[in-house]
């Protein structure tokens, strides 16, 4: 008994602290919370007990009988439930690329616009609502597409700019490069709307994010970018703890740096276009929802990354309740909201961030 | 191995025996990282390197890292990763690209902190400890690595004298438990005291291979480091002094 007792004393604690199972609860009771918010709360009230006689009514065999109206239904499902799915979809997305960025680049001031995703978006985005409305009678697709396909090329031409200068100065290159990408996509941008100050309203709104016009359409797009994006990037969590010992010692471990860095780019750049082109420009998300989680769990990518998904998707969903309610029926643009959060919440994170490295 | 047309290192042919201590040794700028990180594969190199009989390159990363553990000169030790997590890296080459530790990788993690004597410190953070305790959790995560070789990158610059010889002693032990030592060293002294072979590279060459005995000699030391020292010799090693020219 003593020798057993003896033997677990001197048997060291050896783990590596991942999402906890308590840690997991809380998370994802935050985000079921604020998908019952973003659901109940509105113009409309519907209560919760509603919203899952709704739902269950779905149902078969089960004969639940819903107590909303017709009208109330539509509100909920056509308008509202799609609006809260694409802002879960968008800020989840937002904060694990920025986890991921975070982790490659270690830096921890990265956030998903880093290689000119935004730059590109907002350019591609602008020519669009300018030019293309008027041809095109404004189809739902031609602003996302341009936007997508505008952020894509942009982080292309990027990746191009930071790869001529070597391999062995590629991260910090990158991010020389991604600026410098999103220097020039502004101004070619800034100018394209100047020409044209009737639209302004238009791209400025877009420009802001939001979600005011979601549609189960726009779910359909983005989801399968999110999702796949967001797999990849979870399954490579302990990748990016090993990244965080340098280049050297990552290698030395047996990791392919450079195919481990870009795998983990591609997935996080792909998914925040795909997030950028239904929403706009939403700003912060990347950088407020890891540090949080750093902050108040563990700075260990097996924690970051997951939880980010989960708590991004939550904060987003609250984040869009609140730019609807609080000037309602106005709207205040959901960038405005997460930027005016955000900036102290930076500024405490910065003051902080020397426990962070 | 070159950087542009610069050869950093040339004609270095190296036997590295298997409980054996090879220190390179060498002026600022000869060669030996270079040297070593050609070693530990992440370098690019002419030539030939073979790990247990076989070649690295044909290896691949992944088992060459089964093989060979390096630590550079300044490892990068997040300061907010516990002891024990930092330790757990070290299990990576056995573990699948997108894997996660299991049992065993825990207790071979759970051996190198004990062996290191560092188990109570499992749940700290890097951050919290000092430059000693630090230095052993560098150690424990090479250890945990499970490579029968070693690579060293000036393991004892900017430690105390009883820390210098603290951490030899520590890898001299793990050395008796059989594994192949290689280290770049400053110190020639401790160098001849710990290490069976001395290789002294100079502008990327060997200039001179053997006991400490053999390698340390004035003129040696003279003619590569421009320094002027004293050799003493006597039955507890050699002993390399600084002596002021005037
Ligand atoms: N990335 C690099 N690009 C160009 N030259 C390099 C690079 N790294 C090292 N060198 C050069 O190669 C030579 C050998 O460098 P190395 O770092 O191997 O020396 P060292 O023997 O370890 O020196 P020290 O004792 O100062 O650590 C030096 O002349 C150095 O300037
Ligand atoms: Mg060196």
């Amino acid at each position: 008994m003593t020798a057993t007792a003896g033997r677990v004393e001197s048997t060291p604690r050896v783990e590596a602290r991942g999402v906890g199972l308590r840690t997991g609860l809380v998370t994802v009771a935050f985000l079921v919370a604020a998908l019952a918010v973003g659901l109940a709360i509105g113009p409309v009230h519907i209560g919760l007990g509603s919203i899952l006689d709704s739902a269950f009514s779905h149902v078969p065999l089960l004969h639940i009988h819903q107590s909303l109206g017709k009208d109330e239904r539509g509100i909920l499902w056509q308008v509202r439930a799609p609006r809260v799915v694409l802002a879960a979809l968008v800020g989840g997305m937002l904060a694990i690329a920025g986890a991921s960025y975070q982790g490659v680049f270690r830096n921890p001031l990265c956030d998903p616009y880093l290689l000119g995703v935004a730059g590109g978006a907002g350019l591609g985005a602008t020519l669009a609502i300018i030019y293309a409305s008027a041809a095109a009678a404004g189809t739902t697709w031609t602003v996302p597409l341009a936007a997508f396909a505008g952020a894509i090329a942009a982080v292309v031409a990027t990746y191009a700019l930071g790869r001529s200068v070597g391999a062995a100065h590629m991260t910090g290159a990158l991010v020389l490069a991604g600026v410098t990408m999103a220097t020039f996509t502004a101004a070619v941008q800034t100018f394209v709307q100047q020409q044209h100050t009737q639209q302004l309203q238009n791209v400025y709104s877009w420009l802001l994010g939001g979600f005011s016009t979601a549609t189960w359409h726009d779910v359909a797009i983005c989801a399968p970018y999110v999702g796949l994006s967001s797999l990849v990037l979870v399954l490579h969590r302990r990748v990016l703890d090993v990244l965080s010992l340098g280049d050297d010692e990552a290698s030395s471990l047996g990791v392919d740096v450079g195919r481990a860095r870009l795998a983990i780019v591609v997935a996080a750049t792909l998914g925040t276009a795909a997030a950028v082109s239904v929403s706009g420009l939403i700003a912060f998300v990347g950088i407020i929802v890891p540090h949080t989680i750093r902050l108040l769990v563990s700075t260990s990518y097996r924690a970051v990354v997951p939880l980010s998904l989960l708590a991004g998707a939550g904060f987003l969903v609250l984040t869009d309740v609140v730019a609807r309610t609080v000037l309602s029926p106005a709207e205040l643009p959901i960038g405005v909201v997460t930027a005016f959060l955000g900036a102290p919440f930076f500024a405490i994170v910065l003051r902080t961030s020397r426990t962070l490295r | 191995m070159r950087f542009g047309p610069v050869a950093a290192v040339r004609g270095l042919s190296l036997r590295a025996e298997a409980g054996g201590w090879t220190a390179l040794i060498g002026p600022n700028g000869a060669g030996k990282t270079s040297a070593l990180r050609a070693l530990a594969g992440l370098a690019a190199y002419e030539g030939e390197v073979l790990v247990d009989g076989r070649d690295a390159r044909r290896l691949g990363r992944r088992a060459v890292a089964r093989l060979v553990a390096f630590v550079p000169q300044k490892p990068e030790t997040p300061a907010a990763l516990t002891v024990a997590e930092y330790v757990l890296l070290g299990r990576t080459p056995h573990i699948s690209y997108l894997g996660g530790e299991g049992r065993r990788d825990r207790e071979a993690a759970a051996r190198a902190l004990r062996r290191l004597e560092i188990e109570s410190f499992a749940a700290r953070p890097l951050g919290s400890l000092s430059g000693g305790e630090l230095q052993r959790a560098v150690l424990a995560r090479a250890l945990a690595q499970e490579a029968p070789v070693l690579l060293l990158d000036e393991p004892t610059t900017a430690l105390d004298l009883g820390r210098q010889q603290l951490v030899l002693e520590l890898i001299d032990a793990l050395r008796q438990d059989g594994l192949t030592v290689v280290t770049t060293m400053h110190d020639l002294t401790l160098a001849g005291q710990y290490a069976e072979r001395l290789v002294l590279l100079d502008e990327g060459a060997v200039v001179a291979e053997g006991t400490a005995a053999e390698v340390l000699s004035a003129p040696n030391v003279a003619a590569h480091y421009g320094a002027n020292v004293r050799i003493v010799e006597d039955g507890a090693g050699v002993f390399v002094l600084p002596l002021r020219s005037r």
